[in-house]
């Protein structure tokens, strides 16, 4: 009799333990949806801000799994996810692999840094060739005479230099190597851009995260990151030459400088090595992409429609502004009018779900 | 129907379930795995290829093989002295006391960690150490993840040799210090020899737990799909390869990927085979 209880109190205790997402629920009648969404770890400090700040807004609430671009594009194509996220956009092979029509939406402009750990060492310029002849393993020790010209006022220590890139298919490694590809022809060459590429040297980690985090714990490391990894972590970034000659430091200022000028109405274009003067030459767009028609295995209106309203939530002014906070840059108010023009082309059983 | 027949049916439908479950896992491991052997042929599992550039597509298996090959030999050789020793002390020297059943459970205690836990703790506070020591690439290689594979599988290793050591019967070593050997002639001629075949099944048992090993791997071993070029060069597992690649691979890689699982297994397979026929011919 003691036995049941006891097992009647835990049992009781337990169950008045669970669900507390209905606290929320007085605040709209009709809508508790949950929407899941996965891909690049690129602009997930921006992603993880403006989730949130939507899920207070409006009680719909949104899960994301970083698991790199390659899985977001995976993910949506074994149709798991509500969107995915990538930042490189897909080719036209790609699209007609997936098992319906895709739509890509331009969400925000990052800057792939280029992160390094040398205590005591700030202002680094790495130009194109440098930055080719370390990732490509050329110059394996920071005290190289190269580097050392192009950059006479430092002291370097006599330091391996620690390639680190990613092991994990990533949109961040295909905006760099695209990068790469345009400026140094041997690069383009030998290595190609790509998401997941036959690296020359280096060792892997998985998503940004962990590139910045074997980075942040080693030294004489280099690799390339997301801009708000290196923020914050501390973690130095170098200033990359642009096509003009600049030698340019990621910012707010110079990354949205790379993104001036017509883009295409489907938005798919790389913004590297941009004839600016002032823009950072490693920037790109980071995208979402679902399903243009969105009634697909038993989805619900509903669902289709809370998808669609957050992405327009989302390249709207309310959430770009947000963007500078985490050192990403909003997207100019040209890219934000396609955006939303794609957004209006979304149909659920060939109906367009917004107007 | 009485109730042996029912016992037997109920017995025999279950050893059937497994046997269909593991028949299963390799029909569609091999399934799988067909593109790929069909592109590359058996060239695939002596290639060191891995180009995943569309349009020049090329994989090939052996970083990987002899990654994982490498770091588990490795990691039986350093544990080998360690967990010798060890189930000596705790089956023969201090058998039955108090402090053999501590030493046994937190031995026991090792095999009880979680393999991420190993991992964290590998990457943060052994390979720095090892790192400041002047391993090269900051710590990151082979013989660091060896060495925590070495950890890893000592409790394995330990409490199946320790088991065996103990049930040596007591009338063969009364009868050896009878006839006036030495405590390390016992061990060494008598233990040994009747306990042989137990102490190579704990150790066979602990190289095919290395050989699966993936989360610590993973995060020490520094993912260059390279084969190891000396004791601490960067390197690369079959197990580590897939967790790393499988969420976003499509196609050709995704084949490539499951073929190197089929791969996985059938090394296991074979590993474990050669220990019985050791076992069998010691015995």
């Amino acid at each position: 009799m003691k036995n049941l209880i006891i097992i009647a109190v835990a049992s009781f205790i337990m169950a008045s333990c669970g669900d507390s997402s209905n606290k929320g629920s007085e605040k709209s009648a009709t809508k508790n949806v949950s929407l899941t969404a996965a891909g690049a770890t690129f602009p997930m400090p921006y992603y993880n801000m403006v989730f949130k700040n939507y899920s207070d807004k409006t009680n719909v609430q949104i899960t994301y799994g970083g698991i790199g671009s390659g899985g977001g594009i995976r993910s949506l194509a074994d149709r798991v996810v509500d969107f995915g996220a990538t930042d490189a956009y897909l080719e036209d092979s790609e699209l007609s692999e997936m098992p319906a029509e895709v739509v890509h939406i331009p969400t925000v402009i990052g800057a792939v840094v280029i992160a390094y750990n040398l205590p005591g060492i700030n202002d680094l310029k790495l130009s194109d060739e440098l930055l080719e002849k370390i990732f490509m393993g050329d110059i394996t020790n920071w005290n190289d005479p190269e580097i050392r010209k192009n950059n006479p006022d430092l002291t370097f220590p006599d330091l391996k230099i620690n390639v680190i890139h990613r092991s994990d298919g990533s949109g961040t490694t295909h905006i760099f190597s695209d990068y790469m590809s345009k400026v140094s022809s041997r690069w383009e060459e030998q290595v190609g851009a790509g998401k997941a590429l036959q690296w020359p040297v280096g060792m892997g980690a998985k998503g940004n995260p962990g590139v910045a985090g074997t980075i942040a714990q080693t030294e004489g490391s280099i690799g390339y990151i997301g801009s708000e990894y290196a923020f914050a972590l501390g973690i130095q970034s170098a200033s990359v030459q642009n096509s003009s000659g600049n030698y340019i430091l990621p910012s707010i200022e110079s990354v949205s400088a790379a993104s001036e000028g017509t883009i295409p109405d489907d938005t798919r274009v790389m913004l590297t090595n941009s004839d600016d003067p002032e823009s950072y030459p490693i920037s790109g767009f980071t995208w979402i992409i679902l399903y243009r028609e969105q009634s697909y295995n038993n989805r619900s209106r509903d669902q289709a429609l809370a998808t669609v309203e957050f992405l327009d939530w989302l390249v709207s002014s309310e959430a770009q502004n947000e963007a500078e906070k985490v050192h990403y840059s909003p997207l100019p108010d040209a890219t934000a009018e396609k955006a939303k023009a794609i957004l209006r082309n979304v149909t659920f059983n060939g109906e367009p779900l917004l107007d | 129907m009485n109730s042996d027949k029912v016992t037997k049916i109920v017995l025999a439908s279950s050893s059937i379930i497994i046997l269909l479950l593991a028949g299963g896992m390799i029909y569609s491991l091999a399934q799988g795995a067909i593109p790929v052997f069909r592109e590359f042929g058996l060239q695939f599992i002596i290639s060191d290829d891995w180009n995943p550039r569309s349009g020049e597509e090329s994989y090939g298996a052996l970083p990987f093989i002899a990654g994982t090959v490498i770091t588990s030999a490795l990691a039986l050789l350093i544990s080998l002295p360690l967990s010798f020793s060890a189930s000596l002390f705790l089956g023969e020297y201090y058998r039955g006391t108090r402090m053999a059943r501590i030493l046994g459970m937190l031995v026991d205690l090792l095999a009880g960690i979680p393999s991420i836990v190993y991992g964290l703790w590998g990457f943060y506070v052994l390979r720095s150490f090892l790192a400041t020591l002047g391993a090269p690439n900051q710590g990151f290689g082979i013989f660091t993840a060896s060495l925590i594979l070495a950890i890893m599988i000592i409790p394995y290793a330990t409490s199946l040799s320790n088991e065996i050591i103990s049930m040596v019967p007591n009338e063969l070593k009364e009868a050896a210090y009878s006839l006036g050997a030495t405590r390390i002639e016992v061990i060494w001629n008598v233990i040994v020899p009747s306990a042989r075949s137990g102490i190579i099944a704990g150790y066979i048992l602990a190289f095919g737990r290395a050989l699966g090993e993936t989360m610590a791997v993973t995060m020490l071993i520094g993912n260059a799909n390279i084969i190891p070029s000396g004791l601490f060069s960067t390197g690369n597992t079959m197990a580590s390869v897939i967790a790393n690649q499988f969420g976003e691979a499509s196609g050709l890689k995704l084949s490539a990927l499951i073929a190197i699982g089929l791969l996985l297994f059938l090394i296991t397979g074979i590993i474990n085979a050669i220990g019985k026929f050791v076992v069998k011919r010691m015995s």
